[in-house]
């Protein structure tokens, strides 16, 4: 078993981790549009985890659970951004705008068909005068 | 779990109640929804939740098998959000080949 100082780390851990947890869950209900519900839910759900995952590696203090631990938060950071980006590219091409939107400077880039960028996005210099005033 | 030390069992029980609530909240996202996309992210959201209540379980249980059925599901998430992705996208192709042959 182990000592109360790792017991008082694993729990600072698990208590760390459920925050996030709670903090993700409460941004996707809250946020206006699905990228800020993305950003809200993969970055902070995957920390929240990736802590809980951790108190379970310093509780048991055994070499097996550790490599399993590691491996579970490492391939979680690795598939939790390609999986948002993925998804947030299909949506941005099936046609969802961005919220409270001003000026989209990657519209008409992508060609419509391959959807592959075809064009570097160009700011578009008449527009700028929302941000200079 | 009676034989650890109370502080620990107090943020053990915590952390469920608030995984819990977390999967509670992202549920709901998953019913108002409003895009498919949005749908995706809530479903992601909870496989990750459930991880994360899987990994509390083992602690709670004293038992390590548990995190083996982590390794798996961490897996099947990342698959499945990227089919439902790749699904998005050729869903609005098919809607945008319909309109052209129709019209």
């Amino acid at each position: 078993m182990l000592s109360s100082l790792g017991m008082v780390f694993a729990s600072i851990l698990i208590l760390l981790g459920s925050a996030f947890a709670l903090i993700a869950a409460l941004g996707l209900v809250r946020m206006p549009d699905l990228y800020m519900r993305m950003h809200a839910a993969t970055k902070a759900g995957t920390l929240g985890v990736g802590f809980i995952v951790f108190a379970v590696a310093v509780f048991f203090a055994d070499l097996r659970v550790f490599v399993e631990a590691f491996i579970i938060v490492v391939f979680l950071l690795i598939t939790a951004p390609i999986g948002a980006h993925v998804l947030a590219r299909a949506a941005y091409l099936s046609g969802l705008q961005l919220w409270n939107l001003e000026q989209d400077d990657l519209k008409g880039c992508y060609n419509e068909e391959s959807h592959i960028l075809d064009n570097e996005p160009q700011p578009a210099a008449g527009k700028l005068k929302h941000v200079v005033n | 779990m009676t034989d650890l030390p109370l502080f620990f069992q107090i943020s053990v029980y915590i952390g469920f109640a608030s995984v819990a609530i977390s999967l509670l909240l992202a549920f709901i996202r998953l019913i108002i929804g409003q895009s498919l996309a949005d749908r995706v992210v809530a479903l992601d959201l909870m496989v990750v939740l459930v991880i994360a209540f899987i990994a509390l379980f083992a602690i709670a249980r004293q038992e390590t098998v548990f995190l083996d059925a982590n390794i798996a599901l961490a897996l099947v998430a990342f698959l499945s959000t990227v089919a439902f992705a790749r699904y998005v996208e050729w869903q609005r192709q098919q809607s945008k080949t319909k309109e052209t042959s129709h019209a």
